[in-house]
């Protein structure tokens, strides 16, 4: 993982030290990845682990963000500030992370599916799109 | 939600008042979707607030769907805001919540019309806008309640003349459910610490047919009450509470339980001073009087300060301050008891029974606690220099 890639939470190094497996939460939250890749093989249904639910110890949400590491896409949106979608190196385990307009993290998932949902064009965006373009065209037409 | 019967003896079913809050303010209020779309928010920017509003709730992602469903079509309710015995902490914890842009859209989806610390204006001139928005939205308001109340001498705390008692009560006839927000408020809090001179109470202690939803805390975390806020315009009733009126979402867990340095207790390895070598290993802070066991809140997952940390990450025990009668129990730097024997041993030994020990351990605790707000024990020096 390049870590300007991907940015994480910066460690607070109080009287931690970091990488110490305090909570003992980082490999049953691996295994628990690894058993929603294979409900998404089997049963095609898709996953989502919110963080933030999970007590972690500093330095642990690091350990597991090398871990999983980076694969073939990243993706950012800018949507009421930014959005970094992330393939990891295992494909269909994706870490998609969510920063307000002061580029604080607000919400960091990771996602077992083969597309995350806020990557997909949504509906009433399209159809918005469609009369925004149509309205473009025919201001065009007259123009011309 | 399930149908458990609260505090103030009515179900929160009773309370849910959706349809009718949302529907009959219809007349003058766009629903949030439409408030968004209106401001060129988009559906996939919309999508990502609903995901941080269902981590902030501590809700399952897989109900991010049904919180948007559910938001794209809620209106935005009046909201009221008393302020009575307070230092202004719960106001300012709010205000300075980090998640700027999902605040801010939370805010866009309520209607503050009476707030008397954020407001313009003042005077007679705030006091009509308080009225004119209970008159218009009588029995659909929200009211928030942050500080304690005097009941020993009216003239302990007055606005626009009118007592904290008067207006509470006026204010709560018309309100369909009030936000108790910050410990005074719940509990007393401070004002109420022996030897309560000013005689105050909370609000639950005064009003007893309305829902009451008590968001304890000296501050409250930020994202604790725009989370009640939320829910309450998500799902147009109030969350689940526990038997003393806190969110379960919120406070069903006590900080011990979820602290990252549970383990260390598990092991037996404390700190015993603030400098020794338990302390900058990160140990344990239960033998410096940690509150962590006998308090529930969320501060071990949420934290503070842009989610830096907590003080127990700081290397400071819990001072256990969203629970009732806080300031009276016993010294911020007593430990509430010592385990009676390894625990780790025991763990071992008795891998079956450590529920059960758990369980007397936190009896013992909560004893422990009950016998030093009886005794109005102080701390002393000597606590702070252990």
């Amino acid at each position: 993982m390049s870590e300007t890639s991907i940015p994480v939470t910066q460690a607070v190094k109080f009287n931690i030290q970091v990488g110490d497996e305090l909570t003992q939460n980082v490999k049953p939250l691996l295994h628990e990845i690894k058993h929603a890749l294979d409900n998404l093989i089997e049963t095609g249904h898709s996953s989502i682990i919110d963080l933030r639910s999970i007590p972690l110890a500093p330095g642990e949400e690091d350990k597991i963000l090398s871990t999983l590491g980076q694969g073939e896409v990243l993706a950012k949106l800018n949507a009421l500030g930014l959005s970094e979608i992330i393939e990891t190196q295992y494909a269909g385990v994706w870490l998609v992370t969510h920063y307000n307009d002061e580029n604080t993290i607000i919400s960091r998932f990771i996602e077992v599916t083969t597309m995350p949902e806020i990557l997909c064009s949504q509906t009433e965006d399209i159809m918005k799109a469609y009369s925004s373009l149509s309205l473009d065209l025919a201001e065009n037409q007259e123009t011309n | 939600m399930t149908e458990k019967t609260n505090n103030k003896g009515k179900s929160p079913a009773d309370f849910n008042q959706r349809e009718s809050i949302q529907s009959e303010s219809a007349q003058f209020d766009k629903t949030l979707g439409e408030t968004l779309r209106s401001q060129g928010i988009s559906r996939r920017s919309f999508l990502k607030f609903c995901a941080a509003t269902a981590s902030m709730m501590a809700m399952s992602p897989a109900m991010i769907p049904k919180i948007a469903h559910a938001l794209e079509n809620a209106r935005r309710p009046s909201v009221i805001w008393l302020s009575f015995q307070e230092c202004t902490g719960c106001t300012e914890s709010l205000t300075r919540a980090h998640t700027a842009t999902i605040e801010s859209l939370i805010f866009d989806s309520i209607s503050l019309d009476y707030h008397h610390t954020l407001q313009a204006a003042a005077g007679h001139a705030a006091e009509e806008a308080r009225e004119a928005a209970m008159k218009e939205n009588f029995g659909q308001y929200l009211l928030v309640v942050d500080g304690s109340i005097p009941m020993d001498n009216p003239g302990y705390s007055t606005i626009a003349g009118i007592s904290n008692y008067d207006m509470l009560m006026e204010t709560a006839k018309g309100a369909a459910a009030i936000i108790a927000v910050g410990t005074c408020a719940t509990y007393g809090g401070i004002p109420h610490a022996n030897p309560n001179p000013t005689g105050a109470v909370s609000v639950g202690d005064l009003i007893k047919d309305k829902p009451i939803i008590n968001v304890p805390g000296c501050p409250p975390i930020p994202v604790v009450i725009t989370g009640v806020l939320t829910h309450f315009l998500t799902f147009g009733s109030i969350p689940e509470l526990d038997h003393i009126g806190r969110p379960k979402v919120f406070y069903g867990q006590s900080i011990h339980d979820r602290c990252y340095r549970r383990p260390f207790y598990d092991k037996g390895l404390f700190a015993e001073t603030f400098d020794d070598e338990g302390a900058r290993k990160g140990w344990c802070l239960y033998k410096l009087g940690c509150k962590g066991p006998t308090t529930y809140n969320a501060c071990a997952t949420t934290k503070w300060n842009d989610g830096t940390s907590f003080p127990i990450e700081a290397g400071h025990p819990c001072l256990g301050c969203s629970e009732p009668d806080f300031w009276d129990g016993g010294g911020f730097y007593k430990a509430l008891s010592m385990p009676t024997e390894n625990i780790a041993q025991t763990a071992i030994y008795a891998a079956a029974g450590a529920a059960a020990a758990g369980v007397a351990l936190g009896a013992l605790n909560r004893n422990k606690k009950n016998n030093a707000v009886a005794t109005h024990d102080k701390t002393t020096i000597d606590d702070l220099e252990k």
